[in-house]
């Protein structure tokens, strides 16, 4: 699946350049987006780290596993396939609270950890969980409770109200949710 | 109600960051041991997703900067017009799951032509809010941990997407005019 997307943006990217007599766009495109690429690996290795270290002391000292029993009978309605007082569990609450916080890349780092704990749980690991899925989908649908660059433009244009688009983009966002998860259970039955 | 909303999003990662420390002072753990031995995979896991964000910031590049995602957008908006999407935030809406950087900037375009407080502005901005990028999520959450397949992943999220576009035109001609 990757692979043809992958293929399909590098192909036609090229292909379209060639025909607008734009080539020297790909050479300017390859040098600054691979550039891109790794300062920003580099800057996500800061956060990273920082909260690899947090959840390690809450590991240690039993915090995991308190949040994971609390709020395992809401998780296991979205995701089933995780067993109770799982570790995963607490990482994919942290993950969705920095999300709806707008934490940016601290909910990054949370995530990635949440997807090293469902592969452990995982039988295929080469093939994505019906959990993975799901909270990828959950996650991609933007649960944001208040989208702080959107409100900068706003304010910045000098927007009477920047901040009137907080409801509407709560409503549209939590439409999209709903829709994700039950397009994610419809769908896992057929991949 | 905003300010309490904005209040909780500056403060929620401190929260976090004194819960956990205090519960490991209380639980007698030797917290910065754990941490620094904690810290130690950030490195491993930032030079583990590496290829994957060249890759796809590779791509999303070349197919944007080429002008294949204009062309895409000019065949893709007689369409979704017949479905009440103003053709105005079409490129936003195509861009938002493909590139954050990039839906940043067509929406500071769309916010300085229209007016921030315009129909247009107004919509652009909920919908720039209540969408994310999936593409790059997609390869660096699952190049993370080496899945191959995504399964049902892609389609789910655009369909989701699809209903956050449509969600937000809707939410705002029923709010906004």
């Amino acid at each position: 699946m990757m692979s043809v997307i992958w293929f399909m943006m590098m192909i036609i990217g090229i292909i379209t350049a060639v025909f607008t007599q734009n080539t020297h766009v790909i050479n300017d495109a390859v040098i600054k987006n691979t550039q891109e690429a790794v300062v920003f690996a580099i800057g996500l290795t800061g956060i990273m780290a920082v909260w690899l270290g947090l959840m390690n002391i809450a590991e240690k000292s039993g915090l995991i596993r308190k949040i994971g029993r609390i709020m395992s009978p809401f998780i296991r309605l979205l995701y089933p396939t995780i067993p109770k007082n799982h570790p995963a569990i607490s990482s994919i609450v942290m993950n969705m609270v920095a999300n709806m916080f707008g934490a940016g890349n601290s909910a990054t780092a949370l995530g990635l950890k949440t997807m090293e704990q469902l592969q452990r749980i995982n039988n295929d690991k080469s093939t994505a969980s019906n959990a993975m899925c799901m909270f990828l989908v959950i996650n991609m649908s933007s649960i944001q409770l208040i989208p702080l660059s959107v409100l900068k433009i706003r304010a910045d244009a000098g927007s009477l109200n920047p901040t009137e688009i907080i409801g509407t983009s709560i409503t549209a966002t939590a439409v999209s949710t709903i829709v994700g998860i039950i397009a994610c259970k419809l769908l896992e039955r057929k991949y | 109600m905003i300010q309490i909303l904005n209040f909780i999003s500056i403060m929620i990662i401190p929260i976090l960051i004194t819960i956990i420390l205090v519960h490991g002072m209380i639980k007698k753990v030797n917290i910065y041991e754990a941490f620094v031995e904690g810290a130690k995979e950030g490195f491993q896991t930032a030079i583990r997703i590496m290829p994957y964000l060249i890759a796809i910031f590779l791509a999303i590049g070349i197919f944007k900067d080429s002008g294949a995602l204009n062309i895409f957008i000019k065949i893709l908006s007689p369409i979704t017009k017949l479905f009440g999407v103003p053709s105005e935030v079409l490129p936003l809406a195509i861009m938002r799951p493909i590139s954050g950087s990039g839906s940043l900037g067509i929406l500071k375009d769309l916010v300085g032509t229209y007016g921030p407080d315009s129909f247009i502005g107004r919509l652009a901005c909920t919908m720039m809010g209540s969408a994310e990028t999936i593409f790059y999520t997609m390869a660096v959450y699952f190049g993370a941990v080496g899945i191959k397949r995504g399964r049902h992943t892609l389609p789910a999220a655009l369909i989701s997407h699809i209903a956050a576009i449509f969600a937000s035109v809707w939410v705002c001609r029923w709010v906004f005019s």
